[in-house]
């Protein structure tokens, strides 16, 4: 955990984002963050662009596709989507894009709450490992890991503001 | 019985047979997981694929219709197959036994069996001899136990009063036919709920209740005094040939659950009722029907958390063995 990580300005990398999907807004979108990390990037986004809709969350662990191999993780959040998606143009948000399941489990369980327009992906942290031709529209930073090293977003506890966002590295079997 | 049968050696649930022995965290788990499949009932496409391509049987060699529902909706919602068998009116009639029918099922690939039987043991008679890829679920053996009755039960209870250390809970009726109720005593104690009574004529109180951490009592008023949940079991009629009741005008008069018993309740109790229900037997209409009622409640969570417990059973299971040929 205390290997080194290419320093990573998380709030100027939120405003950097926000400032690409600005554009966006004339379509009305609606914001996505997938837990547990994207969800605090959404939460950031969601702010930086003034949308008034609600925020919505997903857990896909009801669609992961390692279940029967490792079963189900009881600390499972409950999806909250207060608006339909149906017809809208989403934002996805996650924190770490590597190997896009994740990404191809959230898509799958968006389309049984409805048929979205378009959906744009964001990340914070697009690295390389990908297993699917799965690419986010906005990135917040590039990193390029060493086989093994995982990147992890965690959040100070009681604290909601951008500053209390960090990336941490984790080396596998450490 | 064992409940160690019911655990992997990790401690995760292998099959679901029982509550007795089972840890807090467990149970706890189940409730919370429980929690987040509320959310895919009420939505547009009620469905996840977690069992997609797995096969479950409901086996019901008694008669039930709301818990082989909810099971079978259950499975369906979690993307199973699944198929509803009631042999007693097949194969044991032909003189098949018990594990032959399910050896039977086994061979056309059986990922889950849902086993409900007359038998106390029957769903632990199967687990110990099915193959270590096949997961049984217990709904109702004998007298012995309903434990995702008893998860559904808690799990109503936590959705209204979630702070189990300070709660009164009564429960009124039949013990002696009751597996719901003994499954649910067990939940309630090992989620640290202080106050358990069990109120019911001496005659349908097994004796040495007492031991299962409960108070008996024997008068309603007395019974109900400042409760926060109140379950009412179902009289079962077709066992009442023998002289558990003087009458059933006199059961209801005294046992019966009217608006006048439960105003000794706290005013925010909750009434419950696993079903089906005897209207003017054990509970009045006006309280079945009336404010405090969550007996419907009761069956929508009981899709969540049968749901629950078989995404956690199925959860790891060990690939079946690849057959030659």
């Amino acid at each position: 955990m205390s290997a080194s990580l290419p320093p990573v300005d998380i709030p100027a990398a939120l405003e950097a984002m926000a400032e690409v999907l600005r554009p966006l807004l004339e379509r009305r979108p609606l914001v996505i963050g997938i837990h547990t990390g994207g969800a605090w990037i959404a939460e950031h986004l969601h702010r930086l662009l003034g949308i008034e809709e609600p925020l919505g969350t997903i857990d896909i662990s009801f669609y992961r596709d390692d279940f029967t191999r490792i079963g189900m993780n009881p600390q499972v959040k409950a999806s909250n989507l207060p608006v339909n998606v149906g017809d809208r143009h989403i934002i996805l948000v996650d924190d770490v894009l590597q190997t896009g399941r994740t990404i191809r489990a959230a898509l799958n369980e968006i389309f049984d709450y409805g048929r979205p327009a378009s959906v744009r992906l964001a990340v914070l942290i697009e690295r390389d490992g990908r297993e699917l031709p799965i690419q986010a529209d906005v990135v917040g930073a590039s990193l390029t890991l060493k086989p093994g090293q995982h990147v992890k977003l965690v959040r100070k506890q009681e604290r909601r503001d951008m500053g209390a966002l960090e990336l941490v590295l984790q080396e596998a079997g450490a | 019985m064992s409940a160690d049968l019911q655990l992997d050696e990790q401690g995760r649930l292998r099959h679901f047979l029982t509550i007795e022995g089972l840890q807090r965290q467990t149970i706890l788990d189940i409730l919370d997981t429980a929690e987040s499949f509320i959310s895919v009932g009420e939505r547009e496409i009620k469905k996840v694929p977690l069992l997609r391509g797995k096969t479950v049987v409901n086996l019901f060699f008694e008669a039930s219709t709301r818990t082989r529902t909810t099971f079978e909706i259950a499975g369906k919602r979690l993307s199973a197959d699944v198929i509803n068998l009631n042999p007693g009116v097949s194969a044991t009639n032909k003189g098949e036994t018990l594990l032959d029918t399910i050896g039977n099922l086994e061979a056309m690939h059986t990922d889950l069996f849902v086993v409900r039987h007359g038998n106390s043991g029957a769903a632990f008679l199967i687990a110990r001899h099915v193959p270590p890829h096949v997961r049984i679920i217990n709904a109702g053996d004998g007298r012995h136990a309903h434990p995702t009755q008893a998860m559904l039960d808690v799990f109503t209870i936590r959705r209204y009063k979630p702070d189990f250390a300070r709660l009164k809970v009564a429960i009124v009726g039949d013990f002696l036919h009751s597996r719901v109720a003994r499954s649910l005593i067990q939940a309630l104690s090992i989620l640290g709920v202080p106050d358990i009574r069990v109120v019911a004529p001496k005659t349908l109180l097994p004796v040495a209740v007492e031991r299962l951490g409960v108070h008996p009592c024997h008068d309603m008023y007395e019974g109900l005094q400042g409760v926060d949940v109140v379950v009412m079991l179902r009289l079962q009629r077709e066992r009442m040939r023998g002289a558990f009741i003087p009458s059933e005008q006199e059961y209801f008069n005294l046992y019966g659950l009217t608006r006048e018993k439960l105003a000794v309740a706290r005013e925010d109790a909750i009434v419950m009722h696993p079903g089906p229900m005897n209207r003017g037997l054990e509970i009045d209409s006006s309280v079945a029907d009336g404010p405090q009622s969550v007996i419907l409640p009761q069956v929508t969570n009981g899709i969540a958390v049968r749901m629950a417990v078989m995404a956690l059973v199925m959860g790891g299971q060990p690939q079946r063995p690849r057959e030659g040929g």
